[in-house]
């Protein structure tokens, strides 16, 4: 690293916004990072549409009507229907909470045990250290989706087995990520303090070193959410992920939205762009987020 | 290498056996009538998973550093026969979506970069978030849909091997290179700009500048060769995801590449396909990454293996 670095303005606001408390740090955010914030925004837009999708939907999602199959878009069907006459809008809105489902609970769930993993890991070093890591190459070495298909054939087709395929191969990743920034804390005075005082390693590693390594979790976390939305569409699409009748985006273009793409173009466009704005939503907010919090930090 | 290697092969054999059923079960599934105890077990015999698991898996082993990778369960045919023919074609398209994405990511990145904070580092960045935030597979569909709606001409859907007709070939493997290149283009221009950004600030940076360097000169020499290293790691992880990770892609372009047999070899319980598979695409990823750390080490001298 260069040692004419500019100032770090950033990290000076928000040292400051920590003095203001929780609001003063969001209009802060807003204010200095208005892109992240319209990310932020959309996302907390989806979050409303999911928990009101049983208020706001036009039809019931998974009612069919075979008067009204493959319907253009219209007054009645806003975005048309598809080839069940499901109306596609309200399939969209139910939609999002299968996506919001996976995709929190996928990316919570996986963060969190990679961090404790990348901490433990850095926190002991050693032996455990060297074992940990040669376990965690062999799962990084398994492709992602790959290792998803097999959790869910081990496992069958269910929303709890989904979120489980796609936490596991976050797993690594998460860990490789935190462990390299634990490494540093490790060795910073306070944790020999707290070892000094004869605390036990559990506590040293949740009380001390787990909230330090808070700004690459909360990346790693952003960045996850709309990888494991990704994924669960990618499984949906392949057969393997939510099954029918259930509403998921993924779902939604599979089978007849490609058979039917050029009589009923809407059945593969609106859902793919639903998916897209989700994660692109999702992918703002992060960047932004690991902008202000740790700059030097590269995810994908 | 090799441990990492071992300890793939133990994980996936072991994963194989606990997925429920097995082939056997599955192939006689259909038909009740011949499904008796003794057909089972016959059959179950011929392909030696009556015997115990280390005994199955010790044979496994053996064969592997024979280089013999078996038959697959499921056609009788020699694995190698199965993959090779798949592996062309995922290789190439790999490869063809790697300079994809390579030719657009580096001059984006380099202009986000040296144009920081102005339209063009906006619209590179949000080119490239899109980017990461579109599904390929989705984009394969829009790019079918235009090509039918607006051309009235669809690609080919029988794959030619390149060297047999180099043009129909390109004619059905460009649109899926162009839709999986794009999302590598996403995640190599978001390195390239956040490594330029970073290598501009270097002191050597401003000294080439104070001796009154021509600045394409220092652009080229000094800060795009020194970014380079990122940019490269992943896009060779990128590379790697290709060669085994399309499966999605591969269904919408009707390709029958390696992630698709995967898919096949998975749910058809064929324990040495997915065996070998899994084994092929962790190797390539090893190897791959290997190579990596050569080229870190020859293009950024200050990094020594000891």
């Amino acid at each position: 690293m260069a040692i004419n670095v500019p100032f770090d303005v950033v990290e000076l606001a928000a040292a400051e916004a920590a003095r203001a408390g929780w609001w003063g740090t969001v209009k802060d955010f807003c204010h200095r990072r208005p892109v992240g914030a319209a990310g932020a925004a959309v996302v907390l837009l989806l979050v409303v549409v999911a928990f009101s999708a049983n208020l706001i939907a036009p039809y019931d999602p998974e009612k069919v009507d075979f008067a009204a199959m493959l319907a253009r878009p219209s007054a009645a069907h806003w975005l048309g229907t598809d080839a069940f006459g499901r109306d596609v809008l309200s399939r969209l809105i139910y939609g999002s909470r299968t996506a919001l489902l996976v995709g929190f609970g996928a990316a919570v769930v996986g963060a969190t045990a990679g961090a404790v993993l990348g901490v433990g890991s850095a926190y002991f070093g050693g032996r455990v250290d060297l074992y940990l890591q040669r376990v965690l190459d062999i799962f990084i070495a398994f492709p992602l989706i790959i290792l998803a298909l097999a959790i869910v054939a081990i496992l069958g087709n269910s929303l709890h087995n989904l979120i489980l395929a796609i936490t596991i191969p976050m797993i690594p990743r998460c860990a490789l990520v935190i462990r390299s920034s634990a490494l540093s804390i490790r060795e910073m005075p306070y944790v020999d303090a707290a070892r000094a005082a004869g605390f036990g390693h559990a506590r040293i590693i949740l009380r001390h070193m787990l909230p330090n390594v808070m700004a690459p979790y909360l990346i790693m976390l952003t960045s996850f959410l709309g990888q494991a939305i990704l994924l669960e569409a990618s499984l949906s699409f392949l057969g393997l992920g939510v099954q029918e009748p259930t509403a998921a985006w993924g779902l939604m273009l599979r089978g007849a939205a490609v058979d039917f793409a050029e009589s009923a173009p809407w059945m593969a466009v609106f859902p793919g762009l639903a998916i897209s704005l989700a994660v692109f939503a999702f992918n703002l907010f992060g960047d932004s987020l690991r902008d202000a919090l740790d700059p030097k930090l590269r995810t994908l | 290498m090799i441990p990492t290697l071992f300890g793939v092969a133990v994980f996936i054999f072991f994963l194989m056996r606990i997925v429920p059923g097995d082939i056997v079960e599955l192939r006689f599934s259909g038909e009740s009538s011949y499904a008796s105890k003794e057909n089972l077990a016959a059959e179950r015999a011929r392909f030696g998973l009556d015997k115990p698991l280390w005994h199955q898996f010790v044979t496994w082993m053996w064969g592997l550093v024979r280089l013999d990778f078996g038959t697959s369960m499921w056609t009788g045919a020699p694995i190698l026969e199965e993959i090779k023919l798949r592996f062309a074609l995922s290789l190439q398209l790999a490869i063809m979506a790697t300079t994809v994405g390579v030719l657009i990511a580096l001059p984006l990145g380099v202009a986000a970069a040296l144009k920081q904070d102005t339209w063009v580092d906006y619209l590179a960045r949000v080119v490239s978030i899109a980017g990461i935030a579109t599904p390929s597979f989705w984009l394969g569909i829009l790019m079918i849909l235009t090509l039918l709606v607006v051309f009235h001409w669809l690609p080919p859907m029988v794959y030619t091997p390149f060297w047999v007709n180099p043009w129909q070939n390109m004619l059905q493997l460009i649109w899926p290179a162009l839709a999986v290149g794009y999302r590598l283009s996403a995640v190599a221009t978001r390195m390239t700009r956040s490594a330029m950004l970073e290598v501009l600030r270097e002191d050597y940076i401003r000294t080439a500048r104070a001796k009154g360097l021509v600045e394409t000169l220092i652009l080229k020499r000094h800060a795009l060769k020194n970014a380079m290293l990122p940019v490269l790691t992943v896009t060779g992880i990128e590379f790697a995801f290709l060669m085994g990770g399309l499966v999605v892609t591969e269904q919408v372009f009707n390709l029958n590449g390696l992630g698709l047999l995967f898919v096949q070899a998975v749910t058809r319980r064929d324990y040495t396909m997915t065996q070998a598979l899994v084994l092929l695409v962790a190797s390539v990823f090893i190897i791959v990454n290997f190579f990596m750390d050569l080229m870190y080490g020859w293009l950024d001298p200050r990094i020594r293996y000891r």
